[in-house]
């Protein structure tokens, strides 16, 4: 067995077809005369053409590219005609008398090195788009045949150390059942495709994968990110199973998407989704997400150089505002300190940053940044249902401060002649175990409690999630947690307020009929994992939740909470 | 010759897809159109030179353009930046 990273969902069977690159190496030949350097530069000039011609073809000939695949190549389009390049090459040609194949491998190499370097993940993965032209280019340059049509059999599971764009947007998918690569992450393009075109993949495996030979049997589990290489019947048959179950399983899911989120016995609940700006919205609204549960507003702060104006923060708002469809948007206030820094604004290092100057403690503290956000998200809140999240809370008197800043904002823009909603929600997020506790005091003063469970659990642990150590001890199912979550959505229902949850548990399958029975009404979670939480709220009934929750209540560790749910959950 | 500021809206940055859209504007031009980040000036008319300037989004870049059509060179690619590229 070899393990990777699986990128895409699912399971595929098939037969190993192994991609090869032929590695091209410097000639090492000089020049002697100007008659040769002008053939090379025209060989040169000439393998561009060919290869603008080879990219056109495909953009042109074939029916089943998607959006990004085109993209993808409008953008080598422009790579290969790039002068950068071209000047690079004819450069090295004239001056350091190489020739084309020398002089073109070094400029790429340079390239690919500059991009490789770069310490963002996004521009790394494009040292793989200016390889891959730099080989089309050489390809072209030896006169190579470089016919975009592999032949595969049906059901092939392609093994390479990388895929390129050209090779992934090349793979016909009713033949290549999926992929496995030595290197890559999340983020490269081999992974991007794979779940573009849904086909299972499991990339990062290393170089155990040259161990592999054409038409060696795979099972590539791509849930898991496992490979298995010539299977005996016991695993070979578990796997069909398996896969057949998978299929059959995630038909169901996509089905679900407009199927509302209620029991069999009709308690409603609301599954909505975190985000971190209006680029997310489309995949919340394709997985049937109910609107946004938590909007981060941290994307906004960094990768730059000072403070957002006003005017900025309100077109990011307002953005998402109408992106939503007049579905609820809960926006959480600045979040920054803790692990989050901005390199403008000189945070001090601090001895322990969870316990220190972070979110809501910043803002009380420069009313100016606070005052600005609070302003910007006002103004939107005309286009949409926007409400406004604070986050760290641990007194009522946080509570008290955050509302009177927000008031004075209000003032300011009723002065400015500006519209806005003089009702918008306020709510605040319960994630410190002070604010758990006396959950019944504040929720006197707002609209609305989210959990945010991941720093709760922390806290209340007294557990760093960083640590590896102790990571055994972090742990959202320990019964200290569970009746503080008890507890806060239990004052929620007295109150009349609505209790909802944006951290992880909330996407935990183990978790939901538990937290279901506890009375939480609204789940908030990365948009992929919608359809899985609403396939169980539909199958199981208010009454099961109820004895589940009572069931566990009464469990006096998360070993025998866990055995539990996951009995239950078969 | 015309200068201008704009603040890239595109939440992601100038990465290569809005980055080939906009050269291939400022190819429809005649006149010079330059980048400015910083202190690092490039040419419009490279890939591999928008790329590696890495440009974010909320960060604010300088357009230059020098030429007999630098107005409508301008208009356009004003509109590019406070419109179209939100939706790359």
């Amino acid at each position: 067995m070899m393990k990777g990273i699986g990128v895409s969902q699912g399971i595929s069977i098939g037969r190993a077809f192994i991609i090869q690159k032929k590695e091209v190496t410097l000639t090492g030949v000089l020049l002697n005369d100007q008659a040769e350097m002008r053939i090379e530069i025209e060989r040169f000039n000439k393998a561009v053409g060919n290869s603008l011609r080879e990219i056109e073809s495909i953009k042109n000939n074939s029916s089943s590219l998607s959006d990004d695949d085109k993209a993808i190549l409008e953008t080598q389009i422009e790579l290969l005609s790039d002068p950068e390049i071209k000047d690079g090459v004819i450069e090295k040609i004239e001056s350091e008398q190489k020739n084309a194949n020398d002089a073109l491998l070094e400029v790429i190499t340079g390239f690919v090195q500059i991009f490789e370097n770069m310490d963002n993940e996004y521009m790394c993965a494009r040292a793989t788009d200016i390889k891959d032209i730099g080989n089309r280019i050489l390809k072209n340059l030896n006169g190579s045949n470089t016919s975009n049509k592999q032949v595969y059999g049906p059901n092939t599971i392609i093994i390479a150390e990388d895929l390129s764009p050209s090779d992934t947007i090349t793979l016909d998918i009713k033949l290549v059942t999926g992929f496995a690569t030595q290197v890559g992450s999340r983020t490269s393009h081999a992974a991007i495709i794979a779940r573009a075109k849904g086909i299972p993949a499991v990339v990062g495996c290393g170089s155990g994968l040259i161990s592999i030979k054409n038409n060696d049997l795979v099972i590539l589990d791509a849930i898991k990110g496992e490979l298995y290489i010539n299977p005996d019947d016991n695993l070979l048959n578990e796997y069909t199973i398996k896969r057949e179950a998978y299929i059959k399983y995630a038909d169901t899911l996509k089905t679900l998407k407009d199927v509302p989120a209620t029991t069999t016995d009709g308690m409603q609940v609301t599954l909505t989704a975190n985000i971190s700006g209006v680029e997310d919205l489309a995949d919340v609204f394709d997985n049937g997400g109910e609107g946004v549960g938590l909007l981060r507003t941290e994307m906004l702060f960094m990768n730059r150089d000072s403070f957002p104006a006003e005017d900025e923060q309100f077109e990011f708002y307002k953005k998402v505002a109408l992106q939503a469809k007049g579905k609820p948007v809960i926006v959480r206030t600045i979040d920054i300190g803790g692990d989050k820094n901005l390199p403008y604004f000189d945070l001090p290092v601090e001895q322990n940053p969870f316990l220190g100057y972070r979110a809501i403690r910043i803002c009380l503290d420069r009313k100016d940044l606070f005052s600005t956000q609070l302003k910007a998200i006002l103004r939107a809140s005309v286009f949409g249902d926007l409400k406004i999240m604070f986050p760290m809370i641990s007194n009522i008197q946080e509570i008290r401060s955050a509302k009177s800043i927000l008031a004075e904002a209000k003032a300011k823009l009723l002065q400015e002649n500006i519209s806005f909603n003089a009702a918008i929600k306020v709510g605040i997020m319960i994630e410190v175990p002070s604010a758990a506790i006396t959950a019944d005091l504040l929720a006197k003063e707002v609209d609305f409690f989210s959990i945010g469970t991941n720093d709760l659990c922390q806290y209340t642990l007294a557990v760093d999630r960083m640590n590896e150590k102790i990571t055994h001890l972090y742990d959202p199912f320990n019964p200290g947690v569970l009746r503080l979550l008890s507890f806060v959505i239990e004052q929620g229902q007295k109150n009349d307020i609505h209790v909802g949850m944006c951290g992880e548990m909330a996407s935990d399958p183990l978790a939901t009929l538990l937290l279901t029975g506890m009375g939480l009404k609204e789940f908030s979670m990365s948009a992929a994992a919608i359809p899985t939480i609403k396939n169980i709220i539909i199958n199981n009934s208010e009454i099961k939740a109820k004895q589940v929750y009572k069931n566990v209540m009464e469990m006096d560790s998360s070993e025998s909470v866990l055995a539990y749910l996951k009995e239950i959950a078969g | 010759m015309i200068t201008k500021d704009h603040i890239i809206l595109a939440p992601q940055g100038l990465h290569a897809r809005p980055a080939t859209t906009l050269i291939r504007l400022a190819k429809s031009f005649k006149s010079i159109i330059s980048l400015k980040k910083g202190d690092k000036t490039i040419k419009l008319n490279s890939m591999l030179n928008i790329l590696s300037l890495t440009i974010n989004g909320g960060e604010i870049i300088t357009i230059i353009i020098d030429g007999e059509d630098e107005n409508e060179a301008e208009t356009a690619i004003s509109q590019f930046f406070t419109e179209q590229l939100k939706d790359l």
